[in-house]
């Protein structure tokens, strides 16, 4: 459990790291908490010569509560999401969701950048992006461009961002008032990615459902979140369960992923129901 | 108030003896992270070991090249067998009497086995260098299955063994083969079976787990070539018996070896036996003259160093009518892996499976162990359980509940029916044991009554009222379990591991001042040896605990002894440490009375004196004896006040306990809930009640995690499953049950101050506990049994394959 050798650098702001990027291509990777990229380190899954730390870059930390959109700094951690008081009352999903990836101590490092910037079909920020219909701020050679968070995720580990571009911001528009909303998840235990989890907002005629590990993406569903909207519950789960394909793990067979999928939808839908004014 | 005018009750509570729930002495260190471990030792000039492992489960080594390994800059060496060939240490003896390769000669026989060795200046440098290591493997087919092992054309695993037909154990009958153990009476037990009123029978799977304890095992050998002294330091549970091996398998004679286990990051038999890591490290000092450390990583210990389990586990279990047991058969086929590595006494190559009559009197019985070869890692230690003791107690604990299911009787009544009486002690079981203690009646009824046992009976039925009706889609599961272990190994006239009889030690000097040190055979592996000892010496000689250093695990220093696992510190240290104490107690009367001018006889002990008979005013205190002992000239006395005991235990003990889980289950997602926890134990006289009510926290929780989740799984290439602790579940405080203790006292007879051991109890009877909570919320629709781990997905498939899903 040792990684490769490698260079480590600490630029102050986002020019410098986006030279580097430049300098060293494919042989650089930005580092932000390091709670996955670290782990992939370790195992000599990923040999990166050239580490890029962004936790001097002060730019990108910071959350910014509007009446349409809330703003969220790439290098804000978990844990001062959770922290935002501001943030809670406008968007608490945010905080439903944070509160159930991994403990504090990786909460402490893990940022929601590198959780959504990661790929990793387990992160529980990507499906619930989708979810709010989030977008990325990427920053690259060629300036800045949104990407929808709907729109992001190609395959597992691989995304739309590319290999030179930095993500900056997220940016969520605020739903509707009275929108209700709900995080479920079910784990094995704390510290554990996802069995299934489902992100959902549902209120004012609308609705969106996003579902976590259950496929090598997130999987939000258009079916399912049009479905839901008109008030077809078991429409919306047959829905998801034809977008959702999961694999046989440690977790557990495809049949029992399957059903415990439909369960948690099922249960984050009545959760959000009865929160929908 | 002074020593003069203190009542005895006041003398007593001051010396902290027995009884007391002193606070952990080690814990002030432990807390503070001041502990000092394996890890933590730096010697000058230290090199790195690291190993190249294999990323198959069965394959040829067609050939190694560590050319461009050893161009990495601080690579001092890279071993591989061939290397070691010459000194005839490329294979190990294995303390089952069979070997084990150190490094792959010639080919591999599970994913992770040792390759080569690389020696480096420091950990970053060997980890690059085993990657360098160009390894060509040709891939053999691949057997996990014990059963498909046994088939007549299975690949053969040990081409070592080819021909062989006798083991360290008896015949062998097939090439995966590796001994077949039986006991009790065969036909007589058929014959029970073929005329009882019931039989039930069952397949009882105990499936393959890992003690995994927070540190992992390694070492730091260090050769001085000036000397000729080898220091060994390790992560040991039994350093003298590793000093003993080292020098058998070495030829560096005994004395010239010092192993020493530092602080233990716990154990729970993952430390009892030997590893490559060891001696790779020992032949890089001698080869390079330095310090040679190896400390392996998470996965590593997962995947190569001793694994616990994987006993399959066919019982036949015979009764009348009324529900009393008539017999009891099992046959169990014992998955070992690639090397027989157990770590169990030599003539028991199946452990104390025997005890698997549990607490029950059950006349007649017959039970058959078959261990096998597989491409899995090799191991099958107790973990925290004497010798596949929680497997008898599983099974057994299993096959009451399959039989009570048969009869249609609640469990808990089963049981109580057919316990053994207690007027039936010293019981002889049908196995071969003869039982020293027990009231379990006593225990049982305390803990019905306790959880209210009637009561939630019916809140379950009403829950399963419930769940027909579609109101609830939880149900209540209650396990019940009453085990009885067997500990203490052991006598020496039928335990010895490799020869070295199972008896352990105590030697104790007191200081002129009144203060004392007394060090074991034994190590504490977080156990808190160095505060219950104390106090049982404390109790025994009349020295506050507080004024007695225990020191363990220096073979240079503390007395031979076999080391720390299967409950067996305080049923044989501890009797040595007691019988010790008596001995420095009589010469310390004397001293008194010489002290007194009054005869021998004519003082008596008195908590922390000795005082004449009828004059209580007239004594001599233990710290006054202990300084006369080195300044005084007594008439036919030496100076000093020593002692040293050897206990060789005339029996094993027989701690006991009941154990009631509730537990609610959530049919659709397989989640569960431990509502309530309760843990009777009897370990006979009970030292320091707060050490015992951490180590049933303690056993219990990794109960709980083997019961519910924690699983070494492989595939059916042999590729290890779980070789991380995002899989390997080991529970956080959020996950761990609340427990609820309690306890009976019934003192083992034949051991000195009555205690049996009791930091495995929690581990043997939570396991059941639980298991059967899961299986007892599903009776209803016709569960009678279904494998561990019970985590979520094969909760739900119980519920799915019982159809109730809808
Ligand atoms: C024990 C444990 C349990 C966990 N459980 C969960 C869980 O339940 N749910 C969950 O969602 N996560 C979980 N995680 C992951 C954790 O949340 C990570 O912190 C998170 O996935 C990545 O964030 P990071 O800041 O640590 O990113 P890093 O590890 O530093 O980076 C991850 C990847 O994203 C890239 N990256 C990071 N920031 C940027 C950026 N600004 N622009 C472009 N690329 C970037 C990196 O190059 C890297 O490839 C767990 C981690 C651990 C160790």
């Amino acid at each position: 459990m040792i990684p490769a050798g490698f260079d480590y650098h600490r630029p102050a702001d986002l020019a410098s790291a986006l030279s580097i990027l430049q300098t060293h291509g494919d042989e650089a990777r930005v580092i932000a908490g390091g709670h996955s990229l670290i782990p992939m380190m370790k195992l000599r899954m990923a040999e990166i010569a050239h580490l890029v730390d962004l936790q001097d870059i002060t730019d990108l930390k910071g959350i910014t509560v509007g009446d349409a959109e809330v703003v969220i700094g790439a290098m804000t951690t978990q844990a001062e999401l959770i922290g935002h008081d501001g943030l809670a009352a406008r968007l608490p999903l945010l905080r439903e969701a944070a509160l159930q990836i991994a403990d504090p101590q990786v909460r402490n490092m893990g940022t929601v950048g590198g959780n959504v910037a990661n790929g990793d079909p387990g992160n529980d920020m990507p499906g619930l992006m989708q979810c709010l219909d989030a977008s990325y701020e990427v920053v690259g050679p060629d300036g800045a461009r949104m990407i929808p968070a709907r729109e992001f995720y190609e395959a597992a580990y691989f995304t739309a961002r590319g290999d030179d571009e930095i993500l900056t911001r997220i940016v969520i528009p605020v739903p509707a008032a009275g929108t209700g909303y709900a995080y479920v998840k079910q784990k094995r235990k704390i510290g554990d990615y996802a069995t299934a989890a489902a992100a959902v907002l549902v209120g004012k005629g609308g609705a969106s459902v996003a579902m976590t590990n259950l496929a090598d993406t997130p999987v939000w569903s258009e079916e399912a979140s049009a479905a839901l909207a008109a008030g077809d519950i078991e429409g919306a789960v047959a829905a998801m369960l034809d977008a959702i394909d999961p694999q046989e793990d440690m977790k557990g067979p495809v049949a029992f992923k399957k059903h415990v999928a439909a369960v948690i939808l099922r249960r984050a839908i009545a959760q959000a129901q009865a929160r929908a004014a | 108030m002074n020593d003069q005018v203190m009542s005895p009750e006041q003398r007593a509570a001051n010396l902290k003896g027995m009884g007391c729930a002193r606070k952990r002495v080690e814990d002030v260190r432990f807390t503070q992270g001041k502990g000092r471990y394996v890890d933590d030792i730096k010697l000058d000039g230290m090199l790195f070991g690291d190993f190249v492992r294999s990323p198959y489960a069965h394959a040829r080594v067609v050939s190694v090249d560590t050319s461009e390994a050893m161009k990495v800059p601080g690579v001092v060496a890279v071993l591989t067998a061939q290397d070691l060939a010459p000194l005839g240490l490329h294979w190990m003896p294995t303390l089952a009497g069979d070997r084990q390769m150190v490094l792959a000669d010639g080919k591999v026989l599970f994913q992770g086995q040792e390759v080569a060795f690389v020696v480096a200046s420091d950990r970053y440098a060997a980890a690059d260098a085993v990657e360098k290591v160009v390894v060509e493997y040709e891939e053999l087919p691949v057997v996990v299955d014990p059963f498909k092992a046994l088939e007549p054309d299975a690949p053969v695993l040990r081409e070592d063994l080819e021909g062989k037909m006798t083991g360290a154990h008896g015949p062998r009958r097939h090439h995966n083969h590796i001994f077949t153990w039986e006991q009790g009476d065969k036909d007589a037990t058929e014959a029970v079976l073929a005329g009882a009123d019931v039989v039930a029978e069952e397949m009882v799977y105990y499936h393959r787990t890992h003690p995994s304890p927070l540190e992992t095992c390694g070492c730091v050998a260090a050769m001085d070539k000036v000397t000729g002294k080898l220091t060994l330091y390790g992560t040991f549970q039994a350093p003298h018996a590793i000093r003993t091996v080292v020098s058998l398998i070495s030829g560096l004679a005994e004395h010239n070896i010092r192993v020493i286990s530092p602080d233990i990051g716990g154990g729970f038999g993952n430390k009892v036996g030997a590893y490559s890591g060891y001696v790779c490290s020992v032949v890089a000092s001698i080869v390079t003259g330095k310090p040679v450390k190896w400390v392996e990583d998470r996965m590593e210990n997962l995947m190569s160093t001793a694994f616990a389990r994987d006993y399959w586990m066919h019982g036949k279990i015979a009764a009348t009518k009324e529900g009393k047991i008539t017999g009891l058969w099992c046959h169990t086929t014992a998955d070992h892996g690639g090397f027989d590595a157990c770590a169990d006494p030599t003539k028991f190559p199946a452990g104390f499976m025997n005890i698997c009559t549990g607490s029950y009197d059950i006349p007649t019985a017959y039970l058959a162990v078959d261990g096998v070869y597989t491409n899995k890692a090799p191991g099958g230690v107790a973990y925290r359980c004497s010798f596949r003791v929680t497997e008898a107690a599983y099974f057994i604990e299993r096959m009451i509940e399959v039989l009570a299911i048969k009869l249609g009787m609640d469990a808990a009544e089963l049981r109580r029916i057919n316990f053994i009486r207690k007027d039936q002690f010293p019981y002889q079981s049908a196995l071969g044991w003869e039982y020293d203690s027990g009231d379990y009646h006593t225990a049982w009824e305390k803990a019905l009554n306790a959880v209210g046992y009637d009561a939630l009976r019916k809140e379950q039925a009403q829950r399963l009222e419930d769940f027909k009706a579609g109101k609830t889609r939880k149900l209540i599961g209650i396990g019940l379990t009453h085990f009885t272990e067997i500990v203490g190994a052991g006598p020496v006239k039928n335990c010895d591991i490799l020869g070295l009889g199972m008896f352990d030690s105590c030697e104790i000097r007191i200081h002129p001042t009144g203060s004392a040190i007394a060090r074991l055979g034994t190590i504490s592996q977080g156990q808190g040896h160095a505060t219950t000892f104390a106090q049982i010496l404390a109790s025994e000689i009349g020295i506050p605990a507080d004024n007695i250093t225990v020191e363990e695990g220096d073979t240079d220093t503390a007395p031979y002894g076999l080391g720390t696992y299967g409950s067996r510190s305080t049923p044989v240290a501890g009797a040595a440490t007691a019988m010790a104490g008596r001995k420095i107690r009589a010469k310390a009367q004397m001293i008194a009375a010489w002290l007194l001018e009054v005869h021998d006889d004519d003082v008596e002990f008195d908590v922390d004196r000795f005082v004449v008979k009828g004059a209580p005013e007239r004594f001599k205190t233990m710290k006054e004896i202990a300084f006369a002992a080195y300044n005084q000239a007594i008439p036919g006395l030496e100076p000093g006040l020593e002692a040293v005991s050897y206990y060789d235990p005339p029996n094993m003990t027989y701690p006991f306990g009941a154990y009631i889980c509730v537990m609610e289950i959530d049919v659709d997602t397989g989640v569960h809930e431990v509502r309530q926890f309760y843990a009777l134990d009897d370990c006979g006289t009970r030292i320091n009640p707060m050490v015992i009510e951490g180590q049933i926290h303690g056993g219990a929780t990794e109960g709980y995690a083997i019961a519910m989740g924690q699983e070494i799984a492989y595939d059916d290439m042999g590729n290890h499953k779980s070789a991380t602790l995002m899989d390997f579940f080991i529970p956080t405080s959020w996950e761990t049950p609340t427990y609820q203790t309690d306890f009976t006292v019934t003192p083992s007879p034949h051991h000195p101050i009555g205690a049996k051991g009791v930091g495995e109890s929690p581990n043997v009877g939570s396991v059941p506990c639980f298991s059967n909570a899961v299986h007892d919320a599903f009776r209803p629709f016709g569960l009678t049994q279904s494998h561990m781990p019970h985590d979520q997905w094969r909760i739900w498939k119980i519920a799915n394959d019982l159809g109730l899903h809808g």
